[in-house]
């Protein structure tokens, strides 16, 4: 019986050679954190630290929890919840921005 | 959107009402949770970091990036496990699979065991919450260290509620409950599992790499 379920997850598995590809961005991109952290950057240091960790968040994101390869509609979740949490920031901030 | 329509009808026959989508977005919204309560953190961070900026490099200088660095590789790797277990039961490989979802589980306990020796290392310092060296730091520091314990410590908590989580995904392989044909239970264990690490992956450079 259970041999007549139909797969009702349409895209196809991710292949082995891709996710350790990302597996091996990933690191670089770690490597990459800790090197820019070496450096004397001032306050550029918070600016490249973020950027890479997001840019690492977007790919885990993508392809280890199939986001790329989802529904539209978990993309469109995702990024209502992200919105959520952008907009506690900026509000946040222009409060303490204002206050100096 | 087909596939989801026709996941959520009811079929008669030897169809079984599955909603393989259904389950994965549930999982999704529980992970929202888990953004909100980490992000209300960071946000308190961001707040007290932009109010004390000198004090917060100061404090992180008592960090060791390489415990940091070491930790977050061994997270990166776990996730490339846990992904490619889905994979390897999607392929038939049960046992692939099973071996796949352990090492996730052995990489996790020495993220755990990389946590213990970093605080023990704290303590011996007189470096732990409400601690008398603690207290006489200016209030920029103790704000850092707070923080420090709060979030690595509830991020642990979500490593260990991980393995377990993890556990039950090698048992339900085991006794053939997830399998080739019907894996959703693998793939919401591993969106958790990845959950903890995009969390680490912005705990890392926040804390241990302020130098």
């Amino acid at each position: 019986m259970n041999a007549s379920h139909r797969d009702e997850m349409a895209h196809a598995p991710v292949g082995y050679g891709r996710l350790v590809l990302l597996w091996l961005g990933l690191l670089g991109l770690t490597g990459l954190t800790v090197g820019f952290a070496g450096i004397e950057l001032g306050s550029l240091v918070v600016v490249t630290s973020l950027l890479i960790a997001s840019t690492k968040a977007v790919l885990v994101l993508n392809v280890f929890m199939h986001l790329r390869f989802e529904d539209r509609v978990f993309r469109f979740f995702v990024a209502a919840a992200l919105a959520v949490l952008v907009i506690f920031f900026a509000l946040t901030f222009m409060d303490y921005g204002f206050h100096g | 959107m087909a596939e989801t329509q026709d996941a959520l009808l009811i079929a008669g026959g030897d169809h079984v009402h599955r909603d393989d989508v259904g389950i994965k977005l549930g999982m999704w919204l529980f992970l929202f949770t888990e953004l909100i309560l980490f992000g209300g953190l960071f946000l308190v961070y961001a707040v007290y970091r932009y109010l004390h900026p000198q004090e917060f490099h100061l404090a992180a200088q008592e960090l060791d990036a390489l415990v940091g660095t070491i930790n977050t590789i061994l997270l990166l790797t776990s996730s490339l496990t846990v992904a490619m277990s889905i994979t390897a039961i999607r392929e038939g490989r049960k046992w692939l699979s099973i071996a796949l979802v352990l090492v996730t589980i052995i990489l996790a306990l020495a993220f755990l065991g990389n946590k213990y020796f970093e605080w023990a290392h704290k303590f011996e310092h007189g470096i732990y919450p409400r601690s008398p060296l603690l207290l006489e730091m200016p209030p920029g520091e103790i704000l850092y260290f707070g923080l420090y314990f709060v979030m690595t410590g509830i991020h642990a908590l979500h490593v260990i509620i991980g393995m377990v989580v993890l556990g039950f995904s090698v048992r339900f392989l085991w006794t053939g409950v997830i399998t080739e044909h019907s894996y959703v239970r693998l793939e919401a264990g591993a969106l958790y599992w990845h959950l903890v690490d995009i969390i680490w992956i912005f705990l890392f450079p926040l804390f241990y790499l302020l130098h």
